[in-house]
């Protein structure tokens, strides 16, 4: 019986040093796309490279300060019959206490210096040859601007590999967090002020994020990719995305063949650009060439983005029709206005913003 | 008082059920409102549960759509902002309630009916703000309702107006505890009780009421900002009109940093005279764990940006605070070898409180480890506003405050109510909720490392969070349980006859020395204080046969003419003046009518106060 028990004590006493294992095995094996301890640039990796000393401290404070508590319980639990015997009545030990104040206020001044020195390093600056990304953000998506590039585009940020992006946060309405923990930690996009941070990316692929400060009912659907390309394919990106869309009039059969069929309504390209310009899309959207509105997304290649809805949905022509057809089910309070477009009509957009390549 | 007759010789009629509900309204008597603080915080406890259950239902599975984004952003909202000030506030005052009198030799409070007045603006300010839900306009903002998502134009309704009226009432009833704690403790302690000689439960009191009266203030500037923005169209917060978004941060943790402290202090105390009580020998090192306790008090007021290291304050304010957030570990880590040190060398009783009490220092390393991590600020960039922030706060409030919480009302319950709590359900209660609130918390480590931000109603399934969070959801349906196990034990324990000693655990201080419970006056004589844990000061004499003259700790021959303070019906008079001040308020931005229930409001307030003071004293 007391076996019984003292083994049933090591399994319980087992179960934090098990914790451990199972939280140092979230370190190996594929890294899920938001994994901040799997860094793909040096911004994140610099904040890993503090982030392991620390951690691995902690954990040796962890098991010396847990070992020191069980053993104390193992070792001086009351064992027997109840007896008048006292322990000895220590008040205290001057030494113990100036030493075990020294020797964590040490630890923790080691541990400043370079978290102070981490933190000057981190903040961008204008040598070497930066691109300058603004990132706006609004409730619950992201606008990037590249001011030197003439560029705007939506949820989908390129940059060129081995090279330092400088970004300039702000926002349109309330406080987001721009965070895509591959390449960096986050930093506050306010209203009216201008924050920034610089991301680098060590090699080609594509990295999420998603804002992490709470900014109302979609707060769970804001969120982005960030795809960093060679640098010759981001200067093709680049050039492509100053460039206007394909005209459906330019199409071989002008526009008019059937590319996609919405609860039984067929939809053409040059049909969708005429709901797009004879609805209120042209008021919030911009699309090259086509309308003006600064409002919401700019679409002009929207044809050639993964995601849409704040990077919440794949770009599947499904999928803009369930967004089109009724944005704040998809979204909650979406700022997108449902326009009640018929099915026709709705066929037809799909088919024309699909084609904005 | 009412009259009670005797039809038969030797029978009593039990007091009707008008007399009962009477005398707690109109009591003022420090124990009875301690078991008021504690019914009502369970009761409380229970609710943020369950929206802490729902939370998890809702996030155990990726793309899950159990409750819409509105609910579960109203939900994890209402969670917080009631597990703070509805539950471990007024669980500690509940304590502070039951024992600094006791501890210090008193026979009530300095101001017995402000005391009541205490409770019952609690009562009314927590009724205000849970009614919300009923109304469809419970705050929706998280608790720390950052600006300027909270203007009328971002967010409508009444969800945020509820939030400031609710808090700043319950600020009121919070700050003028803490006045009446503190001038308790500095002007009616004990004969021969020096602040050195303090039970280090009373220390820890002393030093958060200087924390809430200070703090609340900041607080509850920063609501009347919020209230002149939504209700007046101001534009303190207001970015387009030159306000400031980051001001309602500045102020709101300028609170925030030593209310985690507010709650955490107590919690130390109960702690503080745990361990020496079940070890059987002295807290080590008692100067430096109340010094120590004192310190992190004062240096709690210069850490509150490291909530803000990304909003972009620039590097030398970032450095700054990550210094003196680091700094303030120290005085932490202190406590927790002193603890230990306690522990260490003694004759341990495991007895339930021990558990608790074990299982606190445990967690609260945890918790305090990660702490630190986040003052390592460029790794905090990639933890902030995600689940490893959640996991700290968790392990220090619910594995620290609630674990000591628990602890105290194992110890203290055969004080309170003259009964032992059941050991062995006890034991059941702490083992199954060691485990739940490991499995529950544990994994948020790992997925806010993994990324996983806070205050997302749902996630991607590409995300890989699936696996954690289910995890993390059955645990917290098993700390369910392990409450569910606690009301079985209080349930069982009333059944039983209330005979508990008067020193149950061969305890060290003054409220040890008299019944349980203490009668109404609790000392019959009050005690002259010769040395720190008085009680076991005058148990060693004894033992080793050096007890000289009078025990100066001896409740005979009882005092003469014991004066009491009466009972009055206006302490909860006054109070009802808030929610009705605080209802008409809110709805009076819809229809002005309501400023005639905010009038009445104002007229039952001084009405209220009025009475108080102008009825006899005797």
């Amino acid at each position: 019986m007391i076996a019984r028990i003292r083994r049933l004590r090591y399994l319980l006493a087992s179960i934090p040093f098990l914790l451990i294992v199972l939280l140092a095995s979230g370190c190996i094996g594929n890294s899920n796309p938001q994994d901040s301890l799997s860094p793909a640039g040096a911004a994140a990796a610099d904040s890993k490279r503090l982030f392991y000393p620390a951690f691995w401290i902690a954990v040796a404070i962890f098991f010396l300060t847990e070992g020191a508590l069980v053993a104390a319980v193992w070792r001086f639990r009351h064992r027997g019959a109840p007896s008048d015997q006292l322990p000895k009545q220590v008040h205290g030990n001057t030494r113990l206490e100036v030493a075990w104040t020294i020797a964590p206020a040490l630890l923790l001044a080691g541990l400043a210096v370079p978290t102070i020195a981490t933190i000057f390093h981190l903040r961008p600056s204008s040598e070497g040859n930066p691109l300058n990304v603004t990132v706006i953000g609004h409730q619950w998506w992201w606008e990037f601007r590249y001011p030197d590039l003439g560029v705007v585009t939506a949820n989908e940020l390129h940059i060129p590999t081995h090279r330092r992006v400088n970004l300039l946060l702000q926002s349109e309405d309330v406080i987001h967090i721009f965070y895509v923990p591959r390449l960096a930690g986050g930093m506050d996009n306010v209203p009216g002020r201008n924050n920034t941070m610089w991301i680098e990316a060590d090699k080609e692929g594509e990295y999420q994020g998603q804002c992490t400060q709470f900014c109302g009912a979609s707060h769970a659907f804001m969120r982005f990719k960030v795809f960093a390309d060679s640098p010759q394919n981001f200067d093709a990106w680049a050039q492509h995305q100053k460039e206007g869309p394909v005209n459906p009039a330019t199409l071989p059969d002008q526009g008019n063949q059937v590319t996609y069929t919405y609860n039984g309504k067929p939809g053409t390209p040059a049909g969708g650009l005429k709901v797009f310009s004879n609805n209120a899309c042209i008021g919030c959207h911009t699309i090259t060439g086509v309308s003006n509105g600064m409002v919401g997304p700019n679409l002009t290649h929207f044809g050639e983005r993964t995601s849409l809805a704040g990077a919440s949905l794949t770009n599947t022509p499904d999928n803009v029709a369930k967004w089109i057809h009724n944005p704040q089910a998809v979204k909650p309070e979406a700022k997108m206005p449902n326009l009640h477009l018929s099915d026709e009509e709705i066929a037809n957009l799909v088919a024309y913003l699909e084609s904005l390549k | 008082m009412a009259t009670i007759a005797q039809p038969y010789a030797g029978t009593y009629p039990r007091p009707s059920r008008w007399e009962v509900i009477w005398e707690w309204i109109t009591t003022v008597d420090h124990k009875k409102i301690a078991k008021l603080y504690l019914v009502t915080s369970f009761v409380f406890f229970i609710l943020a549960g369950i929206e802490a259950l729902i939370i998890r239902l809702q996030l155990a599975r990726p793309d899950e759509r159990l409750i819409s984004a509105e609910t579960y952003n109203e939900l994890f909202t209402m969670h917080g902002t009631m597990m703070i000030f509805l539950v471990v506030m007024p669980l500690g005052v509940a304590f502070f309630n039951l024992l600094v009198p006791l501890q210090i030799g008193a026979r009530d409070v300095a101001f017995p009916r402000l005391n009541a007045l205490s409770y019952w603006i609690y009562l009314f300010g927590g009724i205000l703000l849970t009614s919300s839900w009923l109304f469809e306009a419970a705050p929706n903002d998280g608790w720390f309702a950052y600006a300027n998502l909270t203007e009328k134009t971002f967010t409508p309704g009444h969800n945020l107006d509820f939030y400031y009226v609710g808090l700043q009432i319950l600020g009121i009833s919070s700050l003028i505890g803490a006045i009446n704690f503190f001038v308790t403790i500095l002007n009616m302690r004990a004969p021969g009780m020096r602040i050195m000689r303090m039970p280090p439960f009373t220390w820890m009191v002393m030093v958060t009421s200087v924390l809430l009266f200070t703090a609340l203030p900041v607080l509850a500037v920063d609501l009347i900002l919020l209230m002149f923005d939504r209700a007046y169209a101001t534009n303190f917060f207001n970015p387009a009109k030159g306000g400031e978004p980051i001001l309602w941060q500045h102020l709101f943790w300028l609170f925030g940093h030593p209310e985690v402290y507010i709650m955490i202090l107590p919690a130390f105390g109960i702690i503080s005279e745990i361990l020496p009580t079940f070890a059987r020998k002295p807290l080590f090192g008692y100067p430096v764990v109340v010094l120590s306790g004192a310190a992190i008090g004062v240096m709690g007021w210069g850490v509150w940006a490291h909530h803000m290291f990304t909003v972009g304050l620039g590097a030398a304010a970032n450095s700054a605070f990550a210094t003196t957030t680091m700094l303030i570990a120290v005085p932490t880590g202190i406590k927790i070898f002193n603890w230990i040190a306690t522990l260490w060398g003694g004759d341990l009783q495991m007895k339930t409180p021990l558990y608790f009490a074990l299982g606190f220092i445990a967690m609260f390393i945890i918790g305090g480890l990660s702490g630190v991590t986040h003052g390592i600020v460029p790794a905090d960039y990639e933890q902030h506003m995600t689940y490893y922030i959640v996991a700290h706060f968790h392990y220090v409030l619910f594995g620290g405050a609630l674990f000591a919480l628990f602890g105290g009302i194992y110890y203290w319950y055969p004080k309170l109510f003259g009964r032992m709590l059941d050991e062995t359900i006890g034991k059941w209660h702490f083992w199954l909720m060691l485990i739940g609130f490991n499995l529950t918390f544990g994994p948020f480590h790992m997925l806010g490392l993994d990324g996983m931000p806070r205050r997302i109603y749902t996630y991607a399934a590409n995300n890989g969070w699936g696996f954690w969070n289910m995890v993390s959801t059955i645990g917290a349906f098993t700390i369910a349980l392990s409450i569910l196990v606690f009301f079985w034990n209080v349930y069982v324990t009333s059944r039983k006859p209330a005979d508990a000693p008067a020193d149950p655990w061969d305890g060290r201080s003054l409220e040890w020395t008299i019944p349980s419970p203490p009668p109404e006056y609790n000392f019959a004589r009050i005690p002259v204080v010769h040395a720190r844990d008085p009680l076991w000061h005058q148990k060693l004499l004894r033992r080793y046969g050096r007890a000289t003259g009078n025990d100066p700790l001896a409740q005979e021959p009882a005092d003469e003419h014991i004066h009491m303070p009466p009972r009055s019906f206006y302490p909860i008079i006054t109070a009802l003046g808030l929610p009705l001040m605080g209802y008409g308020f809110i709805y009076q931005q819809d229809h002005k009518a309501f400023w005639a229930l905010f009038a009445a409001g104002i007229i039952v307030l001084f009405l209220g106060a009025f009475g108080w003071a102008t009825e006899p004293t005797e």
